[in-house]
């Protein structure tokens, strides 16, 4: 392959851009048909915020006719990451792929040095948050004391958050209850399966899963054994480092990713089992991530096998023992990670169909991206929340009185669409795992 | 550009519609076909008004203004080969009303075409051309490729349906052509001689579009020929028994492989052709003509015959032909794909011509297309950056060209002459009749900016350069 000229910005991560990056975006055809697919295309309506003109960016940046910082970081840092486009693209151009190479150029290219290279917020949560679950635990305490404490009713009276930042103030009221440290199913637990064991299952308890929302990890560690699985909650777990190598930091999504195949290899269970969409799909991806790694390429393969989400081992034990109806309209927000990398599609909505009195309404344009994106909505709060007004104009259609969610972010993302909608009276959003929970008596 | 000229600009255009920095500007330096021209900036108009006033002002600073829908030309229709601006029309796409009483469509250009499918259908009728990028492609950039897909061979191409139009013209004034009735012969049919232009002759910001009534129900079948030769036969004996189908696909042995190694779904490895037959209509009338098309093509030779009996069938089948793009990208990262026409009759000669070059240049060649309507596909798959193979691709394409003429055919049947099949235009139409074109082009053009290098070759060039 002819190199592109003047690769003068050379250290690895740029150097991999020139390789197999470049490679990737020549795949690239510039039909279009990605197009329709991707929400910042239609929510901005310029070709530098698509998956084409992304790509060709890339192109650019790999042939040295743009410069990393200047031109290309911006478009970059716009895409949500929800990667429609794969799904769309009739020749399999890799855009995932080419995105996290791009952003780890971004991140290391030289001329990086005068800009800030991160974020300071995003820095301090990717390098000192998100990998460490102690830390994690206690900000998810925190939050809970803060909740229990009044102090949260006192904030939101205030409206001092939304003086502060908008984003910020929005996030604040989609936290869900955060349930006391005294409930949480801690790791190095193994829970039997309730009446026979059909499956041996280790849980992926998550960063952000196990702190903010341990009552999800809670009902799903429940549902589990209510289906028959012995859950294994293997010790020396973290986080995923999805967020790692969403922002670039491919270096430490590594080493999570190291961390975990670890910790979930020294069981014997067959099936590795998480609930969170994105989480599941960095997981799934970890074969590729250390495919160059001799010493962990086998094991990550297999880690990646083995990995599956909460809606396809339920549905696959199913059916569940509902023991209550649930009433009203329901409709289901497709996780972009769980849709478009898993690949899961069916299982969710055939577990909410099996509910006993439940109305399944699909709403238009189910598969488009809420605009959570990781923490896209704290960093491009205007263009995530135009991207959820106009989900909510499709979701106030089918009447639903119930959105259910595979995916924390996109779960809390609803939560703030209903929200700017006025309409926490009439609906709610709900993660699969509690909606179930709830109609198999368990809460 | 000049500075006094981008001034000029930026009184008339937002900032938030203007680009001039060097990201956005290469995101409009191309389309689907190849070649990467940067403009100098892109403007995103939102109405006639605007294009008008920046028209008159390119007019004055001679600069070239290159309309784009969404990029998908095949022939490097939008690309700014001179510079100078893009306009980005896909902001213009706030009207589409459906007249059902006139049984009309009202758009704006930057509707996507697919959008008319379906609100025409929801109003119980329809808009026949469709075009594979349909989901994609704006109907501006429709109307001015003239673009058509399978359904070209009953029901015409985008130009059959197109009455009236709102048009900047090249010096900026705006004007109306057509109307909204069918029948119109009052004085010259510039509407017709807008749609297919390419963009050379006007900026089209409204059009009237005629829709017909939707066909009741349709059926499909396929047929696997071991020679090719046969398959041209069933073709011109069923167009010949009166039996007008809605579409006629061709697929060649090298695209059956191509599909079947993509996609494996049991396409006949050893079958020289394959054709997909649909038709529409009354139910009994399909009922009657669908068992007919399948006898001809038995007693023409067909190995094998399958009419689908349900829609998952009906899909199935279709889903070979809707594979073959994909498939046969996998085959190597550049796609040339040539649309070279010929009479129907004369597909078999095609055919074989088309296979001579095939070897002739050890090239990467498949051919599929709208048989039906003589419209073949011949794409040449191969990497770019492959200098030695991209000459033989030169000579590949330069001899397609000639074999499609002297077969009483012509260059283009739906992708557009753009940059790439410039070089060939005397080769069709003569040196007069390439002049007539010029002389309508410098009427309504003087200046030359609107899509200048864009369907006449520049002085001396005869043949197409894809790498240099
Ligand atoms: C995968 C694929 C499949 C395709 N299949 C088909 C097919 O089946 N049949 C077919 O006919 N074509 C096909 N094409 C070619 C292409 O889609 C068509 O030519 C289409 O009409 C282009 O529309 P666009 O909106 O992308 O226009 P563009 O490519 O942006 O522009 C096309 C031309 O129109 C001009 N233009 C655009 N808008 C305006 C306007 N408002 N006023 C004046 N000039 C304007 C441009 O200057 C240019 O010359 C295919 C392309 C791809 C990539
Ligand atoms: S769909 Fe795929 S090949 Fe087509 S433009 Fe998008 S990424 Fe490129
Ligand atoms: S990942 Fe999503 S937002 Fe990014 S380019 Fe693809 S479709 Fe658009």
């Amino acid at each position: 392959m002819n190199l592109p000229a003047k690769p003068n910005e050379s250290n690895a991560a740029v150097q991999n851009l020139h390789s197999d990056a470049y490679d990737w975006t020549n795949q690239c055809v510039k039909c279009g048909y990605c197009l329709p697919a991707c929400p910042t295309y239609e929510s901005m309506g310029v070709e530098s915020a698509s998956p084409r003109g992304r790509i060709n960016l890339v192109k650019m940046a790999a042939e040295g006719k743009i410069d990393f910082q200047k031109d290309l970081a911006e478009p970059i840092d716009l895409c949500l990451g929800c990667r429609a486009c794969e799904t769309a693209c009739p020749v399999g151009v890799p855009y995932g792929h080419i995105l996290e190479a791009a952003k780890e150029a971004i991140e290391n290219s030289p001329s990086a040095n005068q800009k800030n290279k991160m974020t300071k917020i995003k820095k301090l949560a990717l390098v000192h948050l998100f990998p460490y679950p102690k830390r994690m635990n206690r900000i998810g305490s925190a939050v809970q004391l803060y909740q229990k404490t009044g102090l949260s009713r006192l904030i939101r009276s205030s409206n001092v958050l939304q003086k502060v930042s908008p984003a910020l103030a929005h996030l604040e009221q989609a936290l869900p209850a955060i349930e006391p440290s005294s409930k949480r199913i801690r790791t190095g637990t193994i829970m039997p399966a309730k009446g026979e064991t059909k499956l041996k299952v280790a849980f992926f308890t998550g960063c952000i899963m196990d702190s903010m929302m341990s009552r999800i990890n809670r009902l799903t560690i429940e549902l589990l054994t209510l289906a028959g699985c012995e859950v294994i909650l293997p010790e020396n777990q973290n986080c995923c480092g999805a967020l790692h190598s969403h922002q670039g930091e491919i270096k430490q999504a590594k080493a999570l990713a190291k961390r975990n195949i670890q910790a979930f290899m020294q069981t014997d269970a067959d099936v590795i089992v998480n609930n969170a969409g994105g989480c599941g799909a960095s997981l799934l991806e970890y074969g590729h991530l250390l495919a160059d790694d001799h010493e962990w390429a086998g094991a990550a393969r297999v880690f990646s096998e083995k990995s599956k989400d909460i809606s396809q081992i339920l549905h696959q034990l199913g059916p569940l023992p509902f023991t209550e109806e649930w009433q009203g309209i329901v409709s289901y927000q497709d996780s972009c990670h769980l849709r478009n990398v898993q690949k899961v599609q069916k299982e969710p909505r055939l577990l909410l169909q099996s509910i006993p009195g439940v109305t399944y309404v699909e709403m238009e344009g189910f598969d488009r991206c809420c605009a959570s994106g990781g923490i896209y909505n704290l960093l491009h709060f205007d263009e995530s929340m135009k991207i959820l007004d106009e989900k909510m104009k499709n979701l106030k259609e089918t009447k639903a009185t119930t959105v259910v969610t595979v995916n924390p972010g996109c779960q809390m993302q609803m939560s703030i669409g209903i929200q700017r909608e006025g309409a926490a009276n009439q609906m709610k959003s709900l993660h699969l795992v509690e909606i179930l929970a709830k109609v198999c008596g368990l809460d | 550009m000049e500075k006094e000229a981008l001034v000029d600009l930026c009184q008339v255009i937002p900032g938030d519609r203007m680009f001039l920095d060097l990201a956005e500007r290469y995101c409009y330096s191309y389309d689907a076909s190849f070649g990467e021209y940067l403009p100098e900036v892109v403007i995103q108009p939102k109405n006639a008004e605007e294009i008008s006033e920046v028209v008159k002002l390119a007019n004055t600073h001679k600069i070239p203004v290159y309309p784009r829908g969404s990029g998908t030309s095949l022939s490097g229709g939008p690309l700014p080969v001179k510079g100078g601006m893009v306009l980005d029309m896909t902001l213009l796409r706030d009207k589409l009303i459906i007249d059902r009483e006139n049984m009309l469509a009202i758009v704006s250009p930057g509707v996507i075409t697919a959008d008319i499918h379906k609100k025409a259908e929801e109003a119980g009728l329809f808009y026949p051309p469709d075009p594979s990028s349909s989901n994609v492609a704006t109907i501006g950039g429709n109307l001015l490729e003239n673009s058509s897909g399978p359904k070209g061979l009953k029901y015409g191409t985008t130009k059959e349906y197109v009455i009236g139009l709102e048009v900047v013209t090249p010096t900026g004034e705006i004007i109306r052509t057509g109307g909204k009735t069918v029948k119109n012969v009052t004085g010259y049919d510039l509407t017709r001689l807008i749609v297919g232009s390419e963009g050379t002759l006007g900026i089209v910001t409204e059009a009237i579009i005629r829709l017909i009534p939707k066909p009741q129900s349709k059926q499909t079948f396929v047929a696997h020929f071991n020679h090719l030769i046969d398959s041209g036969h069933a073709i011109t004996s069923i167009l010949s028994s009166g039996i007008l189908p809605s579409a006629l696909e061709l697929m060649d042995n090298a695209c059956i492989r191509a599909v079947e190694s993509y996609r494996p779904s049991g396409l006949p490895l050893q079958a020289e052709a394959i054709l997909i037959i649909e038709i529409d209509g009354h139910p009994l009338a399909i009922e009657e003509e669908i068992n007919k098309c399948a006898d001809i093509c038995r007693a023409e030779g067909a190995s094998y015959v399958k009419i689908a009996e349900t829609e998952d069938e009906r899909q199935t089948i279709w889903s070979a032909r809707k594979s073959v793009s994909p498939a046969i990208t996998q085959m190597g990262p550049t796609k040339i794909s040539e649309d070279a026409t010929v009479p129907r009759s004369q597909i078999p000669a095609m055919m074989e011509r088309l296979n001579n070059i095939r070897e002739k240049y050890g090239l990467n060649l498949v051919v599929f297309g709208h048989a039906g309507d003589g419209n073949l596909h011949p794409n040449i798959i191969t990497d770019k950056r492959n200098i030695t193979e991209m000459k033989k691709v030169e000579l590949a394409v330069s001899e397609i060209f000639e074999a499609a003429i002297e077969l009483g055919g012509t260059l283009s049947g739906e992708h557009g002459i753009g940059t790439l099949k410039s070089p060939y235009m005397e080769m069709e139409l003569g040196i007069t009749g390439v002049n007539m074109m010029k002389k309508i082009k410098e009427a309504w053009d003087p200046n030359n900016i609107l899509n200048p290098g864009k369907i006449f070759p520049d002085k001396g060039q005869t043949r197409v350069v894809l790498v240099t």
